[in-house]
């Protein structure tokens, strides 16, 4: 009768540390690139408050982003950025939900980088695609370093660029992901 | 029987532990928990810090100037031998600086009078949501005119004084939704010298300013001041300008029309002669420009 408790207590510890290998962070740096050869100025913002989970055991990570964290160097292009393209009150988030494809090939208890390829949905001014992309995991000491970078035409997602400035803003803008994740406990 | 029991607890406990392996499709984002509601101030109630002729609820971003290039035509009614009164132009150049994101100031000159005018806009609240949020903004103006016309009668004794004016301004605003802002405007105008004794050297006047987007960059606008104390019997009108905002990239394009010909506090809520009624309404547009003059801090 007494086995029976040891055997209990022990699938309870592995299930949960096994259900601990998750890792997250609410200071993740997401970019937003749109500048061409044509453009005047960059244009470029930078959000340093997303947030990100990452499963180590299911290999499932989501993204969370609020679109008026997106800071750009001119406040007016900031004001266009929420006010006109991507309309920040009407569409407060972007969001993304997937999966590492080869999540196996990533030891997430041994230093090392490793290239990943990450499937999943990204949900942004009210639009759903699916999106694929090469990464990168950097595992050390107990940290994970996340990094991607991928296309997102802005067409797809409903972002309207008047005629008046069609040359000057990029028609696919560059996204660029780097969050440094630590273990959820 | 304890056996039985037993057992059944060792099933439910693994059936449990292995939950978390199939959940896979589970919201992972709310393991972080709900983030608090924050404080956030609501932005962009109107496209510029001006509504048309007077100030708006709006600032400036730290760090940018706005040049403002005004222009008023002649009278409408003047018909065609002056092009509908666009042979006349009547202009003020400003410009106005953001410093923090509830204070500016800005100073301008008209060809109206060769008026000067100099202001400071600071707002102590601003509409906002969240805890302790403000459902309106709260802004003062204080600002200083100075005519710059050649002495009426240079054999009197004049003094430097007579040529100044003075305006003090509450601006009481809300953003109602995304396309509807009001603000009213409680202004007094103070004038050092006046053209005869009746006439008074404070005015009064409720300002009453609004926006209604009709699209993503164009919105239509209204500026109205109804002179409550201190306006002449005959000959003057309380002003209206009505027109729309005209956003292109950098440019703000503000067109409209109006019954007065003044662009600064004192002259178009004291000096508006224009009557609605007769067509004696000037056609007119601003331009602004706004450049980023200090690059924000949070760049790195």
């Amino acid at each position: 009768m007494k086995n029976y408790f040891v055997l209990a207590a022990a699938i309870l510890l592995i299930s949960f540390s096994a259900g601990a290998q998750k890792y997250f962070t609410k200071t993740g740096k997401i970019s937003f690139d749109a500048t061409t050869s044509s453009s005047p100025e960059k244009i470029e913002g930078i959000n340093k408050t997303s947030t990100c989970v990452l499963d180590a055991k299911s290999g499932a990570i989501q993204f969370a982003v609020l679109m008026k964290g997106f800071l750009f160097e001119r406040a007016l292009m900031e004001e266009h950025f929420n006010e006109n393209y991507v309309e920040s009150n009407k569409f407060p988030k972007a969001e993304f939900k997937g999966t590492i494809s080869n999540n196996e090939a990533v030891n997430y208890s041994k230093d090392g980088t490793y290239a990943v390829t990450v499937k999943g949905k990204l949900t942004m001014h009210g639009v759903t695609k699916d999106v694929e992309t090469a990464g990168k995991l950097v595992v050390q000491g107990g940290k994970i370093q996340a990094s991607a970078t991928f296309n997102a035409a802005l067409a797809d997602y409903n972002v309207a660029i008047p005629g008046l400035v069609a040359d000057k803003v990029a028609k696919t803008a560059k996204i660029g992901v780097d969050c440094s994740l630590e273990p959820l406990k | 029987m304890n056996k039985l029991l037993l057992q059944g607890f060792l099933a439910a406990v693994m059936l449990f532990s292995n939950s978390g392996a199939w959940a896979q499709d589970e919201d992972l984002l709310k393991l972080l928990g709900e983030e608090k509601p924050k404080k956030e101030r609501i932005k962009y109630a109107f496209k510029s810090p001006r509504v048309i002729n007077s100030h708006s609820m709006e600032f400036l971003n730290p760090g940018t100037m706005d040049f403002r290039i005004l222009h008023r035509f002649g009278q409408v009614d003047q018909g065609y031998k002056n092009l509908f009164g666009l042979d006349q132009a009547s202009m003020r150049m400003g410009f106005d600086f953001g410093i923090m994101q509830n204070l500016m100031f800005g100073f301008g000159r008209s060809t109206y009078k060769k008026e000067l005018d100099a202001f400071l806009k600071y707002a102590p609240i601003r509409q906002s949501t969240g805890p302790w949020s403000s459902p309106v903004t709260v802004a003062f103006v204080s600002g200083i005119t100075m005519d710059g016309l050649p002495w009426a009668d240079p054999s009197r004794k004049n003094f430097f004084t007579s040529k100044l004016g003075y305006y003090f301004e509450a601006i009481i605003g809300r953003k109602f939704s995304e396309s509807f802002s009001l603000e009213v405007a409680p202004t007094m105008v103070h004038r050092n010298l006046v053209a005869t004794e009746a006439t008074p050297n404070n005015v009064y006047a409720l300002g009453v300013g609004g926006r209604l987007k009709l699209s993503q960059r164009v919105a239509f606008t209204w500026d109205y001041s109804h002179v409550f104390i201190g306006m002449p019997d005959s000959g003057y009108y309380h002003p209206l300008s009505v027109g729309f905002d005209i956003e292109t990239g950098g440019h703000v394009f503000q067109l409209h029309f109006s019954n007065s010909t003044g662009m600064n506090e004192r002259a178009f809520i004291t000096e508006t002669t224009g009557q609605w009624g007769k067509a004696e309404v000037r056609f007119g547009f601003n331009l602004s420009r706004v450049f980023q003059i200090k690059k924000p801090k949070h760049k790195s």
